[in-house]
C-alpha cells in the first residue's frame, strides 16, 4: 500500500515544530512512525503535510531529578526498557516497554508517539495511569503540565490539540516500600494488549496504634496505597477504583488480591472493547485473573 | 567412502545470498522502459457490475493505460483448471482474468492501471468508479451447499448448469462399510465427530508478482514470475495469452516461499502479460501484502462429518465420512485434486482399516480460490483419523498409544496395498511410535499428568502417527486421475573439461535447499567436490522440462532423475578410464572419484582426468561420442510414502483459556537423509505451520463476504517466542523403488503436527469435561468451552 502524496518537513527544535504546525494546519507530527506510517499507507489518514520531529535532540533521554523521573517524548521503547533508572523508579513502565511489539518496533517507536496515538490496545497509557504521570505539553501559548487522569478520552482521542506537541513525561519515583508491575495478554498477531494491567502498591504497617500499645501483636504489612489501571477493557485505559478501594489497608496476600481483583470492571461501565479475537464478555471475565497477577507481581517487588 | 558427502549436514549454499539481501526476486527485476501495473480488485464478495468509469484514472498523472474486462475479453482466455477429476461430475465455472459482469470474491480483478511510476498506478486505481449491485454472498462451504444458498455460477464452461454451487462430487470406497457399521452398532463402538478444517492463508514471505516483457518485433515474451513451476506456467500462459510456447520464456527467479500458493497460474500474471502486449513495454506487477491476503490462494476449508466403527477392544473396522470442501469462487489450477486424490486416498493412514467410504463435495463459495497448502489434503486426512483414534481411546478408556498399536499395519519393506488401492512402499509404523514414546518418556509424562493440574494449568499429551503420499508420481497415474500433465522429472548433467559440473533440472526449488542437496547427490555419485556442482533451475529456456516443486516431490522425483543421469556419467567415465588405462571395463573399479584396475588403486584416472579427455576427445574408445554429459527423464514407478509419529505436550490455563505448547517431538522417516540439517529445517518449518493451524491461524469472512482477517495485524502466524524447542529425531527406511531410497520431507511436519497439538489440547481439557473445540484454539474459545462444560 502506498500513502497519498504529502509534503514533508523536518523540525530541528520544539520551537520550529511549533512554527511548522502553525503554518500547516492539519499537519501530522512524525516521531518513530510506527503508528502514523501504517495509517498513511492504509490511507486511513491523508494529511497534506507531515512534520518530522524525530531528530529533535531535546526531546530525547531519561533523567532523574529529586523525586521525579523525566522521560523525553522521543525516547524509544527499547531505551526505556533498558534504562536502569526506569527499572529502579518505574518498574512497570520498563516492563511494559520491553513487551511492546517486537525489537524493530521497540527500536523505532517512541513513548510520546505511543501516548499521543492513544490506541486503546497500547501498553504505555495504562502504565502511566497507574504511575500517576504528568505530561508536559508545548502548545501555541507555551508549555503546560497536564495530569494523566482525563488525558485519554476514548479510542485514539486525547487532550492534545492539533497544534500541541508532547515534550516529556514525568513520573514520581517509586518510594522504598513501593512496587509496580505490568501484566499483559498480548494479541498473538498484533502483539498489542488484549488486556494489560498495571499495578503500583505501597506497603505500610497494619494494625494502627494498637500494635504499638500491645507488645507482641503482629505488625502485619498492609497495603497503604494502591494504584491500578487496566487497558483493553473499555475504550480508554482506566483506573480501577473499585480494586484500589478493596486493597486499602488490607494485608498484601493472595487472598486480598483475589478478592480485590474480582471487583475489576464493576465501576467501568458497559462499553466494553471486543473484537473477533476476544469479545468484551470474555475480556471482562478474565480481567480479574490479570489484575490478580499484576497485584501479586507488584507486591513481590515492594521493598 | 563414496557416501561421505551424502548424509552430511553441510551448510545451504543458498543462504548467503538470501541472508545478505543479494538475491534477485521478481520485484527486483528492472528493465529499460518498464511501466507498473496495479490491479483494482472487487470490494464486494458478490455483486453485479453495472458501470465502470475509468476516465478520471486514465487522466491521472503518469497513467499509460487502463483496461477492464471488456478489453481483455477474447484477448485472454478463461483461466484453465488443470486437474480434471474424473467420475466426479466436475463442473468448471468460467474464470475470466478480469471480471466483466459479476464479481465473486473480494479480490476478483475488475480493472488494471498501468502507469510510469508504481505509486501513480496505485493512486489512479482509487480513481476508477465502479457501480456494484450487491448480491447475497456465502463463504461457508456447508451453507453454500445448502438449499437456499446464493448461487455463484449458472453454467460451467460446457454450458451445463451448475446446481447447488457444486463443483464436483467425488467418492472413494473400499471394503464393506455398511456391514462394518452395522456390526459396530450391534456389538462394538461408533464414534462420530464434526471437524472443521478452517481456511488458512499461506503467507509466503515474498508476495506474488510478475514482470512481462513482450517484444512486438519478434513476438517473443519473457515472463518473470513468482512460481513453484515455471514450465507449467509457460504451458498455461500460452493457453491463456496465445503466445506460443516456443516464443515464451518463463523465469522463476528467487522465489521467497510458496507453500502451495505459487503452484497455480493467476489472472494477474496474465493481465500483466496482456498489458505488455498492448503497450509493447515491459510491465511489472507486484502484489501488496493486503492483496496477497485477498487474492492469492488459501488452503484447507473443509467441513467434515466423520464416523468410525470399531470393536470393543479398539480395532477399527470402518470409516465413513462426508466432506464439504470450499473451493472459493473459481477452481484454481490444481484445486479439484487436493481434497480428493491427495486426501481421500490417504484416509486409512498407517492403519489396517478394512472398509471405508468418503464422499467429497467441492463447493463454490464467495471466497478466495482454495489450492494446495503445505500438506495439501493429507493434513486434513491425518487429522480426521488421529482425532477419531484419540476419541476411540477415550471411549474405551485405553491409552491413545495403545489404540494406535492395535491398528497399525505391521512393518513391511516392499509394498503393502491398502483399502483405497494405493500400494505403500515401505514402513514401520509401530517401530516409529515405539521409538517416539521411549525417546520422550511418554509413560513418565502420563504419570505426571495423573498428579492433576498445578496452579490451574492442565497438562495434555497429543500423538499423531501419519503416513503421507508424495513423490507425485507415475505419469500414467497422473493421466488416470485427470491431472493435465505428466509427473516425471528430468535432469541434464554436464561435466566440463576441468571436472566442474553443471546440472540443469526441471524442478524449481524456492527455499527448500535443493541447490545444496542436489550438489551432494552429484558429488556422492562421481566424487567431485559438492562445491564444484552448479544447479541451474527456474528458467524454461535454460532447463529441461519439469513439472515443478510441490507435493514433496523434488528430491523424490527430480533427485531420482539426477541420480540416474549422474550414474550414466559414471558409467561412461568408467569406459573411458578403462580405455586410458588400457584395461577392460569389467576389470575396472570405482571409488570416491577414481577409476582403477582391480588390485592397483594407485594407478587411477580421476573423474577430472576423464572429463578432460572426454571433452577434448583426443583419445576416445572406438565409437564413443565426445563430451561428458547425460540426461534422464525419470518417471517414478510408484509414489513414496514417508511416515512418522509426533508428540505434542501442552499446558492449558483453565482460568483464561490460554494454551501453551511446552514440548514437541517429531519422529520422521524420509528414508536416507541427503542432508540431515536441511531435513531438520524442513521438519521445523513444517511442524510450526501445522501448529499455527491448531493454535493461531484462521481466515475469517463476515456475513457479507469481507475478509476480516485481512492483514498480519489480525491473522496470527506462529512466532518463535510462542514455541518450544522442537526435538527432531528419525528412523531410516529406504523406499524400495527409488534409486537413492529417499522419500520426501517438505510437508511431513505440517501433516502430523496439527493433529498432535489438537489431541494434546483436548487431552488437557478432558478432566474439565470439554469434548470439542473448533480450531484455532484461541483463549476465548477454550475458555468458553470450559464454561459450557461447567454449565452442563
Ligand atoms: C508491528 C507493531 C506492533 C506494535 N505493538 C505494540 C504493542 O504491543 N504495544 C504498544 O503499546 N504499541 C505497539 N505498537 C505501536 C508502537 O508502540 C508505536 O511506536 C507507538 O504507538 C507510536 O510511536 P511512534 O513514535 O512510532 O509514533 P508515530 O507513528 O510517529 O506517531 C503516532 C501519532 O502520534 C503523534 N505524535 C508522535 N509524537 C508526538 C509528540 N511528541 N507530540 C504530539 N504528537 C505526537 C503523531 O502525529 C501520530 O499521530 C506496535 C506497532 C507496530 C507497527
Amino acid at each position: 500500500m502506498f500513502a497519498a502524496d504529502f509534503d514533508y518537513y523536518r523540525a530541528d527544535s520544539v520551537a520550529a515544530a511549533g512554527r511548522l504546525l502553525a503554518e500547516h494546519p492539519g499537519a501530522k507530527l512524525l516521531a518513530g512512525g510506527h503508528s502514523l506510517i501504517p495509517l498513511l499507507k492504509l490511507r486511513l489518514s491523508a494529511p497534506a503535510a507531515v512534520i518530522d520531529i524525530g531528530r529533535i535532540a531535546e526531546l530525547r533521554g531519561i533523567s532523574v531529578d529529586g523525586g521525579t523521573l523525566r522521560i523525553g517524548a522521543l525516547t524509544t521503547h527499547a531505551e526505556i526498557a533498558a534504562s536502569a533508572d526506569v527499572q529502579r523508579h518505574a518498574r512497570a513502565l520498563a516492563e511494559a516497554a520491553g513487551q511492546i511489539g517486537d525489537p524493530a518496533v521497540r527500536n523505532r517507536g517512541t513513548i510520546g508517539g505511543n501516548i499521543a496515538h492513544a490506541d486503546p490496545a497500547s501498553d504505555l497509557p495504562t502504565v502511566l495511569q497507574a504511575l500517576g504521570a504528568t505530561l508536559d505539553i508545548a502548545g501555541p501559548h507555551g508549555e503546560r503540565p497536564v495530569g494523566i487522569d482525563g488525558f485519554f478520552q476514548g479510542v485514539m482521542t486525547t487532550a492534545l490539540a492539533a497544534d500541541d506537541l508532547l515534550t516529556a513525561i514525568r513520573i514520581p519515583t517509586a518510594g522504598q516500600s513501593q512496587g509496580s508491575a505490568y501484566v499483559k495478554f498480548p494479541h498473538p498477531a498484533s502483539r498489542y494488549a488484549v488486556i494489560g494491567v498495571a499495578a503500583s502498591l505501597t506497603s505500610g504497617t497494619g494494625g494502627g496504634w494498637r500494635t504499638v500499645l500491645t507488645p507482641g501483636a503482629s505488625r502485619e504489612t498492609v497495603c497503604s496505597n494502591a494504584s491500578v489501571a487496566i487497558g483493553g477493557l473499555v475504550p480508554a485505559p482506566a483506573r480501577c477504583g473499585a480494586v484500589e478501594q478493596a486493597l486499602a489497608g488490607k494485608p498484601l496476600s493472595d487472598e486480598t488480591f483475589a478478592e480485590a481483583a474480582a471487583a475489576v470492571g464493576g465501576d467501568l461501565g458497559d462499553d466494553l472493547l471486543g473484537d473477533v479475537f476476544a469479545s468484551g464478555e470474555y475480556r471482562k471475565a478474565v480481567a480479574p485473573v490479570y489484575v490478580r497477577r499484576a497485584l501479586a507481581a507488584a507486591a513481590s517487588r515492594v521493598g | 567412502m563414496s557416501t561421505r558427502i551424502f548424509g552430511s549436514g553441510i551448510r545451504r549454499r543458498e543462504d548467503p545470498r538470501l541472508i545478505t539481501g543479494s538475491a534477485t526476486y521478481t520485484a527486483d527485476i528492472r528493465l529499460p522502459g518498464m511501466a507498473h501495473a496495479a490491479m483494482l480488485r472487487s470490494s464486494h464478495a458478490h455483486a453485479r457490475i453495472t458501470r465502470i468509469d475509468t476516465s478520471a484514472a486514465a487522466a491521472a498523472p503518469g497513467v499509460v493505460a487502463v483496461y477492464t474486462g471488456t478489453d481483455t475479453e477474447g484477448a485472454l482466455q478463461p483461466m484453465p483448471c488443470a486437474w480434471l477429476l474424473p467420475d466426479a461430475g466436475l463442473k468448471i465455472a468460467p474464470y475470466p482474468c478480469i471480471a466483466k459482469d459479476v464479481v465473486r470474491y473480494t479480490g476478483d480483478i475488475v480493472a488494471v492501471v498501468v502507469a510510469e511510476r508504481l505509486h501513480q498506478a496505485h493512486d489512479a486505481v482509487e480513481l476508477i468508479e465502479v457501480d456494484y449491485e450487491p448480491l447475497p454472498a456465502v463463504t461457508d462451504p456447508e451453507q453454500a451447499a445448502g438449499a437456499d444458498a446464493p448461487q455463484l455460477h449458472a453454467k460451467d464452461l460446457n454450458g451445463d448448469a451448475i446446481e447447488g454451487n457444486q463443483a464436483f462430487h467425488w467418492t472413494v470406497a473400499g471394503g464393506d462399510v455398511d456391514a462394518a457399521f452395522a456390526a459396530a452398532e450391534a456389538d462394538g463402538v461408533v464414534i462420530k465427530e464434526r471437524i472443521l478444517q478452517q481456511r488458512l492463508i499461506p503467507n509466503a514471505m515474498e508476495t506474488r508478482g510478475a514482470v512481462a516483457q513482450y517484444n512486438r518485433a519478434s513476438g517473443e515474451l519473457t515472463l518473470w514470475n513468482t512460481t513453484q513451476n515455471p514450465h507449467i506456467v509457460r504451458f498455461l500462459c500460452s493457453v491463456v495469452t496465445g503466445v506460443p510456447e516456443d516464443k515464451l520464456r518463463v523465469i522463476a527467479p528467487e522465489v521467497g516461499g510458496g507453500f502451495g500458493s505459487k503452484i497455480a497460474a493467476y489472472p494477474a500474471d496474465f493481465v500483466t502479460v496482456f498489458c505488455s502486449k498492448m503497450l509493447g513495454r515491459p510491465i511489472r506487477w507486484t502484489e501488496t501484502r493486503s492483496e496477497n491476503y485477498q487474492a492469492t490462494t488459501h488452503g484447507r476449508d473443509h467441513v467434515q462429518d466423520v464416523e468410525l466403527a470399531a470393536t470393543k477392544d479398539g480395532k477399527i473396522t470402518g470409516l465413513r465420512c462426508t466432506v464439504r470442501a470450499g473451493m472459493g469462487a473459481y477452481l484454481s489450477t490444481a484445486a479439484p485434486g487436493i481434497p480428493t486424490i491427495l486426501h481421500g486416498l490417504m484416509l486409512s493412514g498407517c492403519y489396517d482399516i478394512p472398509a471405508l467410504k468418503e464422499d467429497v463435495y467441492g463447493v463454490y463459495t464467495n471466497g478466495v480460490p482454495v489450492e494446495a497448502y503445505r500438506g495439501a489434503g493429507r493434513p486434513e486426512a491425518t487429522f480426521m483419523l488421529e482425532r477419531l483414534i484419540d476419541m476411540l481411546a477415550h471411549k474405551l478408556d485405553l491409552d491413545p498409544a495403545d489404540v494406535r498399536r492395535r491398528n497399525f499395519i505391521p512393518k513391511f519393506d516392499n509394498g503393502h496395498e491398502v483399502v483405497t488401492t494405493l500400494n505403500y512402499d515401505s514402513g514401520d509404523y509401530p517401530g516409529a511410535l515405539a521409538k517416539l514414546l521411549e525417546h520422550t518418556g511418554y509413560q513418565a509424562l502420563r504419570e505426571k499428568q495423573k498428579a492433576g493440574p498445578a496452579n490451574g494449568r492442565y497438562l495434555g499429551l497429543g500423538l499423531s502417527s501419519y503416513v503421507e503420499i508424495c513423490g507425485l508420481g507415475p505419469s500414467q497415474v497422473a493421466g488416470a486421475i485427470g491431472f493435465q500433465g505428466g509427473l516425471w522429472e528430468s535432469a541434464i548433467v554436464r561435466v566440463h573439461p576441468t571436472g566442474k559440473v553443471h546440472v540443469f533440472i526441471g524442478a524449481s526449488p524456492h527455499g527448500q535447499g535443493e541447490e545444496t542437496t542436489f550438489a551432494q547427490i552429484v558429488a556422492s555419485e562421481i566424487g567431485v567436490d559438492a562445491g564444484d556442482v552448479k544447479i541451474v533451475h527456474g528458467d524454461t529456456d535454460a532447463t529441461p522440462m519439469g513439472w515443478g516443486t510441490y507435493g514433496s516431490r523434488t528430491t523424490a522425483v527430480g533427485g531420482a532423475a539426477l541420480a540416474v543421469a549422474v550414474r550414466k556419467i559414471r558409467d561412461k567415465a568408467k569406459v573411458l578410464a578403462a580405455h586410458l588405462l588400457e584395461a577392460s571395463v569389467e576389470d575396472m573399479e570405482y571409488e570416491d572419484g577414481r577409476f582403477f584396475v582391480k588390485g592397483s588403486p594407485d594407478k587411477a584416472k580421476t573423474i577430472q582426468d576423464v572429463a578432460l579427455m572426454a571433452n577434448v576427445a583426443w583419445d576416445l574408445p572406438e565409437g564413443m561420442e565426445a563430451g561428458l554429459e547425460a540426461s534422464t527423464f525419470y518417471d517414478p514407478p510408484n509414489f513414496v510414502f514417508p511416515y512418522g509419529a509426533h508428540l505434542a505436550v501442552v499446558e492449558v490455563d483453565a482460568a483464561t483459556g490460554h494454551v501453551e505448547l511446552t514440548g514437541y517431538t517429531a519422529l520422521d522417516d524420509c528414508g536416507p537423509q541427503i542432508n540431515p540439517v536441511i531435513v531438520e529445517g524442513q521438519v521445523h518449518g513444517g511442524v510450526v505451520q501445522g501448529i499455527g493451524q491448531a493454535l493461531w491461524e484462521g481466515a475469517a469472512y463476515d456475513e457479507s463476504g469481507q475478509l476480516v482477517t485481512g492483514s498480519l495485524l489480525d491473522y496470527a502466524l506462529p512466532r518463535a517466542d510462542g514455541l518450544p524447542p522442537i526435538d527432531v529425531i528419525s528412523t531410516v527406511t529406504p523406499s524400495p523403488h527409488h534409486p537413492l531410497g529417499v522419500k520426501g520431507i517438505g510437508e511431513a511436519g505440517t501433516i502430523a503436527s496439527t493433529a498432535a497439538v489438537y489431541n494434546a489440547v483436548m487431552d488437557a481439557l478432558r478432566p474439565l469435561g470439554v469434548t470439542r473445540v473448533d480450531m484455532p484454539f484461541t483463549p476465548e474459545r477454550v475458555w468458553r468451552a470450559i464454561q459450557e462444560a461447567k454449565g452442563s
